[in-house]
C-alpha cells in the first residue's frame, strides 16, 4: 500500500493507458452518478408525497361541540354543549399522559378589527402556543403566540399570510404594527403560512387564549380542544394509542355534559389519523419501490463495473505472463493489477459521487413539482455504495487476474 | 551449470495421460551455447518450462548452478527465475506501453532495485545492444529486429546464470535472425550460458552444440562447429 515504488508502477501505467483508465472511471463514474440521482429521485418522491399530507399533524385530534340529539337525564335534545376550559384541564391532566401538544381555540363573535382606521374582515382566534405544531404552522416572521403571551394576557396577534400580503403590503413587515381590535390595540409579533393549498386558514388572527376569553365575553367557554398525539415506533400502535385516547376523551366529555352515550353527534371528534392511514401505507409501498429500484442499479453497477474488470484484466492477461517471465512473484502481480483497479475505481466512484451530490446540493432545493420535493440523498447511503461498487469491481477483477498468473507462461506467450 | 537427470513428464488429457518427456539426461556447462531442436510435439517446449521453472517436472532431477529446483512454489519460483533466468521469446512480448528502457528495467523492478539504478542499468544493457539511442521509443516504434534486441537487453538485464531462448528468430527474416544470432554469440563470447529452442538448421549451426529431441528422448546431443553468424551479417 505504502510502497513508493509500486505507485509509480502504478501511475506509470496509469498514465500510459489513458484511455483504458478513462473509460473505467468514466463508467464506474457515470455509475454512480445515476445511482445516486435515482436515490435522490426516490427520496425526493417520498418528501414530495410527505408533503401532500403535512397541512395538520397526522397524530391530531380535533374536538368541537354541537347539539345533542338525544333525550338523556331529562334533558331536552338540541341542547347547545359548552366546552369550557375546566374540560380542557381535566383532560390534560387525566388524561394528560397519552399526548405531546395540547391547544384550546376560542372564536370571540362580533368584534371589529380595525388596522389604521381601515376595516379588516378576518376571524379572531384566541389559542395558545401548542396549536403551530398541531396545524404545522410555518412561520415567516417573528414568532407565534407562546405560553408567556397566554399567561401573561398580552395584547399581541399573529396574522396569517394573505392578510399581511392584502392589509400590511404597503409596511416592510407588519411586525411592531398595531391592530385594533374592538378598540384595544394588538401587537402584531407574527406572520403564519400554511402547508400546502390551504390559503382559506391563512385569513386567521390569532391572538393569546386569555386575553381573548377575558376582553372579549369568553368567560371560561372554548370553541375547539385539539390534541397532538406522539408518533410511535409502528403505525399499528399509533392508531391504537389514538384510539384509546379519543375513547378517553370521548367518554369523559359525555358524562361531564350529560349526553347520552349513544348520541355521537353532540360532540364531534375529528382523527385525522385515519386519512393518514393511507398516506403511511403508500409510502411504506414508495419506500419499497425505491428500495428496490436502489437495488438493482447497484446490481446493475456491481454488473457494469464487474464487465470492465474483466476485460481490463482479460486484456493484460499477456502483460501479466510476461512479468511473471520476468520473476513477478503471482500475489505482488495480483496485487498490483487489484491496486490500480481500487484505485481506479475509488478515484472515479467518489468523483462520480461529489458530482452528484454536488448536482442534487444544488439542483435539489429548487425542484417543487407535485410529489417531487427537494431530491436528495443520504450521504452515508451514497458513500456505502461507492464502497460497495469498489470492493465488487475488485472481486470481480481478483479471478481473472488469478486465473491469469496460473497459465503456463510459455503457452500463454507464445503463439499470438 | 544445468544437470537433469532421468527427467520425465507427463500431461493428463482428460482420462488418458501423455508421456511428453520419457526420461532425459542433460548438462550444460558454463559458458556453453546450446541449440535443442525437435519437431513440434517432440518434447522441447515441456523441457524448456521446466527449466524456465514454470512447470514442474514428474521424476528425476533438476539441479540449477548446484541449486536443486523441485518442489517449489509459486513465489520461490519466480524468485529463482528472476535470480537465474533471463527470458527471450518469439514474439519478443515486450509491455507494449512501455517504452524500450522502461522494458528493460522492469526485471530488476522485481529485483527491487531502486529507480534511478534501474535506468543506469536500463540504458548500459540498451547500449550492449546497440538500441541505446532508442531507449525512449515504445515497441510499437522499433523493428522486429530491434524489438527482439530490446527483449535480449532485458533478459541480460537481470544478470542471470542462464538465457533461455524460445525460437528467438522464428519471427525475424533471416537477415534480421543473423543479426539477432550474432548478437546472442557475442553475449555468448562473454560467458553467459544461453539455451536456445528452434526448428531451423541454420540457426541451430550457428550453437556449439546440437541437441535433438525426439518422442521425448534426446535422439543426438553433438558438439558442432559454431558458424559465426557474423559473416552473414
Amino acid at each position: 500500500m505504502f510502497d513508493i515504488e509500486r505507485w509509480q508502477e502504478i501511475f506509470d501505467t496509469i498514465r500510459k493507458n489513458k484511455l483504458r483508465t478513462f473509460l473505467t472511471g468514466l463508467s464506474v463514474a457515470s455509475g454512480i452518478f445515476i445511482l445516486v440521482i435515482l436515490l435522490g429521485l426516490g427520496q425526493g418522491m417520498q418528501n414530495g408525497i410527505a408533503e401532500e399530507f403535512k397541512e395538520d399533524a397526522a397524530t391530531s385530534i380535533w374536538v368541537w361541540p354541537r347539539r345533542t340529539t338525544v333525550e338523556y337525564k331529562g334533558l331536552n335534545p338540541g341542547r347547545k354543549v359548552q366546552l369550557r376550559n375546566e374540560n380542557f384541564e381535566v383532560i390534560s391532566k387525566s388524561l394528560g399522559s397519552g399526548f405531546e401538544k395540547a391547544s384550546m381555540l376560542y372564536f370571540p363573535q362580533n368584534l371589529q378589527v380595525l388596522y389604521k382606521n381601515d376595516p379588516l374582515a378576518y376571524d379572531i382566534t384566541g389559542t395558545n402556543g401548542d396549536l403551530q405544531e398541531i396545524e404545522n404552522e410555518v412561520i415567516y416572521e417573528g414568532r407565534f403566540i407562546n405560553e408567556t403571551d397566554v399567561l401573561h394576557n398580552a395584547k399581541v396577534a399573529v396574522i396569517g399570510r394573505k392578510i399581511r400580503e392584502e392589509a400590511f403590503a404597503n409596511v416592510d413587515s407588519p411586525i411592531g404594527e398595531y391592530i385594533t381590535i374592538s378598540g384595544m390595540g394588538f401587537k402584531i409579533v407574527g406572520v403564519f403560512g400554511e402547508y400546502g393549498q390551504n390559503k382559506d386558514e391563512e385569513e386567521r388572527i390569532f391572538i393569546p387564549i386569555s386575553t381573548a376569553q377575558l376582553s372579549f365575553n369568553g368567560a371560561d367557554k372554548l370553541n375547539n380542544i385539539n390534541f397532538m398525539l406522539p408518533e410511535m415506533e409502528t403505525f399499528e400502535a399509533t392508531l391504537a394509542k389514538n384510539q384509546e385516547f379519543t375513547t378517553a376523551l370521548n367518554s369523559y366529555l359525555k358524562q361531564y355534559h350529560n349526553v347520552a352515550p349513544e348520541d355521537e353527534r353532540a360532540i364531534r371528534i375529528w382523527n385525522p389519523i385515519q386519512e393518514v392511514k393511507r398516506y403511511y401505507s403508500l409510502s411504506k409501498g414508495i419506500e419499497i419501490f425505491f428500495w428496490a429500484v436502489g437495488l438493482f442499479t447497484i446490481i446493475a453497477g456491481v454488473v457494469s463495473v464487474s464487465n470492465i474488470m474483466l476485460i481490463v484484466v482479460k486484456e493484460r492477461t499477456r502483460e501479466i505472463g510476461i512479468r511473471k517471465a520476468l520473476g513477478a512473484k503471482p500475489w505482488s502481480i495480483i496485487g498490483m493489477i487489484m491496486h490500480e483497479a481500487i484505485f481506479v475505481t475509488a478515484i472515479a466512484g467518489f468523483a462520480g459521487l461529489i458530482f452528484s451530490l454536488g448536482l442534487l446540493e444544488l439542483v435539489g432545493p429548487a425542484v417543487n413539482v407535485d410529489y417531487i420535493v427537494n431530491p436528495s440523498v443520504d450521504f452515508n447511503v451514497a458513500f456505502a455504495t461507492v464502497i460497495v461498487l469498489i470492493i465488487a469491481g475488485a472481486i470481480a477483477g481478483f479471478f481473472p487476474a488469478w486465473k491469469a498468473v496460473k497459465v503456463h507462461v510459455i503457452e500463454a506467450l507464445r503463439d499470438e | 551449470m544445468i544437470e537433469i537427470k532421468d527427467l520425465h513428464k507427463s500431461y493428463k488429457m482428460g482420462s488418458n495421460s501423455l508421456h511428453v518427456l520419457k526420461g532425459i539426461n542433460f548438462s550444460v556447462e558454463e559458458g556453453e551455447l546450446v541449440a535443442i531442436m525437435g519437431s513440434s510435439g517432440s518434447g522441447k517446449s515441456t523441457l524448456l518450462n521446466i527449466l524456465g521453472m514454470l512447470d514442474e517436472l514428474d521424476e528425476g532431477s533438476y539441479d540449477l548452478d548446484g541449486v536443486p529446483i523441485k518442489n517449489l512454489n509459486e513465489t520461490k519460483a519466480a524468485n529463482y527465475r528472476n535470480k537465474f533466468l533471463g527470458f527471450i521469446f518469439q514474439s519478443f512480448n515486450l509491455i507494449n506501453y512501455k517504452s524500450a528502457m522502461e522494458n528493460v528495467a522492469l526485471p530488476l523492478y522485481y529485483q527491487k532495485v531502486s529507480r534511478k539504478e534501474r535506468q543506469e542499468k536500463a540504458l548500459k544493457y540498451l547500449e550492449q545492444v546497440g538500441l541505446k539511442e532508442w531507449a525512449g521509443h515504445l515497441p510499437s516504434e522499433l523493428s522486429g529486429g530491434q524489438k527482439q534486441r530490446v527483449a535480449i537487453a532485458r533478459a541480460l538485464a537481470a544478470e542471470p546464470k542462464v538465457l533461455l531462448a524460445d525460437e528467438p528468430t522464428g519471427a525475424l527474416d533471416s537477415k534480421t535472425s543473423y543479426e539477432v544470432m550474432d548478437l546472442i554469440q557475442k553475449i555468448n563470447d562473454e560467458g553467459n550460458t544461453i539455451l536456445i529452442v528452434t526448428h531451423e538448421p541454420d540457426i541451430a549451426d550457428m550453437c556449439k552444440r546440437i541437441v535433438h529431441l525426439k518422442d521425448g528422448i534426446i535422439l543426438e546431443d553433438k558438439k558442432v562447429n559454431q558458424v559465426r553468424a557474423s559473416q552473414y551479417v
